[in-house]
């Protein structure tokens, strides 16, 4: 009787009860750590744009007519985005299935992974885009002046955070332990985080650099969030928020991929 | 609705790389027993049970789940399945309610039923009163009853307990075998697995023992005892050259026989008529049986 009548209803590849139920856990448990995850995210982001907007501030006092500690503040931006969804991605996802087992319970459920990861990519997209405010809250406080594109910079936050939290997933999902982290931390992550435009213009660097620049995601998320503050917006923000979408888009297939290969046998 | 299948397996293999962990199973549950899953260590009971929720896929045979066909139809399954793995996989830094009201919503109980359904759910793990405290402070014994309670908390169908005693006081043990119990009693269909023989002969109503990944028997605990091992045996004590040869000479008149480490049983000499050997007497067990049929030496 019962069995007849659930089998008319059958169940789609994404269902929104899965993604809210995997919500709902994560926020219950943000109320649990939300001080150590709010004072990494926000404390980290603004030292650098501290050290670096008075320090290097004091040699250098403009950058492209800006105010070295406005550059400094947007670039963070960018920073704090990827500080609290990169790194939270990459060790709570290992934490999460090869310490506490917890995927192994949400998978038992009418939860597939699929839904799983998405989200989670959504829960900490949504934490980057609010985290990455602070450094330019900070900008402000300094001198920044206000402006009405900045009410973008939470949604550029939230969609570079969704592609970097994929790639904290899926690294998790290749790792083989947690030590695998320190090479993509070193290799990867530290390279693209200097040279994103965020303590220094890429145009004055040699072009292959420039090439590079240009294909890291972070960069994009910098320009977007300066062209916003500082209303120097044009077209390529558009071809900017593309190449966002389509890094999020091919790190969110890579991480399904590589969570479920580690949680279905 | 008796007779129906909640569970039906034909030739399931699983293997892992050389290893073939599921061999050919076939297993069947009906509506509304509690069946035991037994074997030794490495038998593929937890296999078998991940197949169950698909977070194993098979690489051949026919899996059928609450009338509903694995992998492919798995999420419909498992909305109607709870789940109380071996590890324990609570959320260690939230409480008790925090617990059971996650599970509520990742099993899609609607929103004007969850109260109820989590006030249910702390009755059945007895934790009323322990709702607000958080799981790193409970006692191992009300972990497990948390965990069982959390795969209760949307009403489901079947219930599927891997190893829910293990590691377990025997105190402990035997309030969750009155959980059990009661569950049993209710009508939940209930598949088990468990290397405690003692578990299984108290709560099954039948059994399927499992070595090397395939079924080598299945059926109500006392008829497996009877067919297998016969109403009683005698045990045979003594150094280990007077067991090696009890064990010839009871094998020699037909009987069969089994170590327990510091004796010989020679099973089933209820019709032996004066020619079973010297030795304390004793009713045999599914404990018999399990070693009879899954080889005394482990390998």
């Amino acid at each position: 009787m019962a069995a007849a009548v659930e089998r008319v209803r059958r169940l789609h590849r994404f269902e929104l009860p899965a993604l809210t139920g995997v919500l709902v856990r994560e926020v219950i448990n943000y109320s649990s750590y939300w001080r150590s995850a709010t004072f990494s995210s926000t404390v980290e982001p603004t030292i650098y744009l501290l050290a670096f907007g008075f320090g290097f501030g004091s040699l250098v006092s403009t950058i492209g007519g800006y105010d070295y500690v406005e550059f400094v503040g947007t670039g963070t931006v960018a920073t704090a985005v990827l500080f609290s969804s990169a790194f939270p991605a990459m060790f709570g996802t290992f934490v999460k299935y090869q310490f506490q087992r917890t995927y192994d319970a949400i998978l038992a459920a009418p939860v597939d992974a699929e839904e799983l990861v998405t989200a989670e990519a959504l829960w900490m997209a949504a934490r980057a885009g609010v985290y990455g405010c602070v450094p330019m809250l900070v900008a402000i406080a300094f001198g920044l002046d206000p402006a009405w594109g900045m009410l973008t910079v939470p949604l550029t936050g939230f969609l570079a955070g969704y592609g970097w939290a994929c790639f904290g997933i899926a690294v998790a999902g290749f790792a083989k332990s947690i030590e695998n982290f320190s090479y993509i931390v070193s290799a990867v992550l530290t390279p693209l985080f200097l040279v994103a435009g965020t303590f220094f213009p890429l145009d004055r660097l040699p072009h292959w650099a420039q090439v590079l620049g240009e294909i890291n995601p972070l960069h994009h998320c910098v320009q977007l969030v300066r062209d916003a503050a500082f209303g120097t917006g044009s077209w390529i923000d558009l071809a900017r928020v593309g190449a966002l979408v389509v890094f999020a888009v091919a790190v969110w297939r890579v991480a399904i991929y590589a969570m479920t290969r580690k949680l279905v046998d | 609705m008796g007779g129906q299948l909640a569970i039906r397996l034909r030739g399931v293999v699983k293997r892992y790389g050389p290893i073939t962990a599921v061999n050919g199973l076939d297993l069947d549950v009906a509506e509304g027993t509690c069946v035991g899953l037994l074997g030794p260590n490495g038998a593929g009971k937890s296999t078998t049970m991940r197949l169950l929720t698909a977070q194993a896929i098979a690489d051949e045979g026919e899996l059928e789940v609450l009338g509903f066909r694995l992998p492919g139809e798995s999420k419909q399954a498992r909305a109607h399945c709870g789940v109380s793995p071996q590890l324990d996989n609570l959320d260690v830094t939230l409480t008790v309610e925090q617990n059971l009201l996650v599970f509520a919503h990742l099993y899609r109980v609607p929103r004007g039923e969850r109260r109820e359904a989590i006030e249910r759910a702390l009755g059945i793990a007895n934790l009323v009163d322990r709702r607000d405290s958080r799981v790193d402070k409970l006692s191992g014994g009300m972990r497990r009853r948390l965990l069982i309670a959390r795969a209760l908390v949307h009403r489901p169908r079947l219930l599927l307990l891997d190893e829910p005693t293990v590691g377990l006081d025997p105190q402990v043990r035997q309030e969750l075998w009155a959980l059990i119990d009661l569950l049993r009693a209710e009508g939940t269909t209930i598949l088990m697995s468990t290397h405690y023989i003692e578990e299984a002969q108290r709560l099954a109503d039948s059994v399927l023992i499992m070595s090397h990944g395939r079924a080598v028997a299945a059926g109500p605990p006392v008829d497996l005892v009877a067919r297998h091992a016969g109403r009683e045996a005698v045990e045979v004590y003594g150094p280990p050259e007077r067991l090696a040869e009890a064990e010839a000479e009871a094998r020699a008149a037909g009987f069969r026989t089994r170590r327990t480490g510091t004796s010989v049983s020679v099973l089933g000499i209820d019709a032996a008529d004066g020619r079973a050997p010297q030795g304390e007497r004793r009713p045999t067990n599914l404990e018999d049986v399990f070693v009879l049929l899954t080889g005394e030496a482990i390998d």
